[in-house]
C-alpha cells in the first residue's frame, strides 16, 4: 500500500487481531480488512455501516445478486482489486462460478434474469459516465425493475464506486485466489461489520 | 429495501467535519472535488474521475505538497465518497424524474 500507516499504523490491540487473522485463515490480511480498520473511528466504523445496509440489509435483490452488481460495478472502475474479490463472494453465495464470470466476460450474452441484467447494465454506465439519466431510470422500470430494486441497487453502487476509488488510489495488493475465497467466506457469514 | 440515508449523512458529516488532521475546509473542498490547491487538485480530482490511474508518483506529490500521510488518507477517502455521493445523488434524481411521471 502506497501509505505506511494503512499497513503499520494501527493501534496495538488491531495488530493483534491481524495476527489472529493470518493465524485462523493461513491467509494474508487483505488491505480492505487494513484500510476500514485503520483510525476506524473517521472511516471505517461510519463506511462498514453503508456497506452493511446495502449489502446485507432487507432487499428483493438476493445477497449474490448484490455481490454481482459490486462485482461489475468493480470491474466498470476498472479495479481489479475489488472485481476479484467480489466475484469470489458473489461466486459463493451463488454457488455458481459460471454465472459470475459469464456476466463479467459478456454483459449482453449471460444467461441472467432480464431485470437483473438491465440493472447491471444501468450501473455500469453510472458507474463508467458518472451519471445516468431519466430515460435510463425510465428503461429499467419498464424492464419490471420496481423502485425500491433500483434504490437498492443504486446504494450497492455507492459503496463499490468508494471502496474501488480508495483500493486504487491507496495501491492495494491484489493476492492469490485463496486470499479472496477466504475472504468471501467471511463475508458471507458476517457481513461488512 | 435498504435504507442507506442515514447512515451516508453519518458518513458525510464524520470525514469532513469531523475530527481529523486536515481542515475541514479542505477535506469539503476534495469531496466537492472543487476549490482544491495545486498541486494536490490533480491527484484529488484523478481520485474522484480516474481512480485506476493514480500512481506512486501522485502519491508522492501529495506528500510533497506537505500533506503527512494522515492528512493524504483523509483528503483521499473525501474525494472518493464525494465523487461516489454524486454519481447516487444523479441517479436518485433520475429515478425519481422518471417514477414521478409513473
Amino acid at each position: 500500500m502506497r501509505l505506511a500507516v494503512l499497513d503499520h499504523g494501527h493501534s496495538a490491540g488491531t495488530k493483534a487481531l491481524f495476527t489472529l487473522i493470518r493465524l485462523l485463515s493461513r491467509q494474508p490480511v487483505l488491505d480492505a480488512v487494513k484500510l476500514v480498520k485503520y483510525r476506524a473511528d473517521f472511516y471505517g466504523r461510519p463506511m462498514q455501516r453503508v456497506t452493511q445496509e446495502a449489502m446485507r440489509g432487507p432487499s428483493a435483490w438476493p445477497v449474490g445478486d448484490r455481490e454481482l452488481m459490486a462485482a461489475i460495478v468493480a470491474q466498470a472502475n476498472a479495479c481489479e482489486w475489488c472485481t476479484q474479490a467480489h466475484a469470489a463472494v458473489a461466486q459463493a453465495a451463488y454457488r455458481d462460478q459460471v454465472r459470475v464470470s459469464a456476466a463479467l466476460g459478456d454483459l449482453d450474452t449471460a444467461a441472467l434474469a432480464e431485470p437483473l441484467r438491465a440493472t447491471l447494465r444501468m450501473l455500469r454506465k453510472l458507474t463508467r459516465e458518472h451519471a445516468v439519466d431519466a430515460d435510463d431510470m425510465r428503461a429499467l422500470l419498464a424492464a419490471g425493475v420496481s423502485r425500491p430494486q433500483i434504490e437498492d441497487a443504486l446504494a450497492v453502487a455507492f459503496a463499490f464506486n468508494t471502496m474501488c476509488r480508495l483500493a486504487d488510489a491507496f495501491g492495494f495488493f491484489v493476492p492469490g485466489p485463496q486470499a479472496f475465497e477466504a475472504g468471501a467466506k467471511y463475508l458471507l457469514a458476517r457481513g461488512y461489520r | 429495501m435498504a435504507d442507506i440515508k442515514q447512515a451516508r449523512a453519518v458518513l458525510e458529516a464524520r470525514i469532513v467535519e469531523g475530527a481529523g488532521q486536515a481542515p475541514p475546509a479542505q477535506r469539503r473542498a476534495a469531496f466537492n472535488n472543487a476549490g482544491v490547491s495545486e498541486p494536490l487538485a490533480a491527484v484529488i480530482d484523478k481520485v474522484a474521475r480516474q481512480a485506476y490511474r493514480v500512481t506512486e508518483g501522485d502519491i508522492a506529490a501529495a506528500r510533497a505538497s506537505g500533506l503527512s500521510e494522515d492528512q493524504i488518507f483523509e483528503m483521499v477517502i473525501c474525494a472518493a465518497v464525494g465523487q461516489a455521493t454524486r454519481q447516487y445523488e444523479t441517479a436518485m434524481a433520475a429515478l425519481e424524474a422518471a417514477a414521478g411521471e409513473r
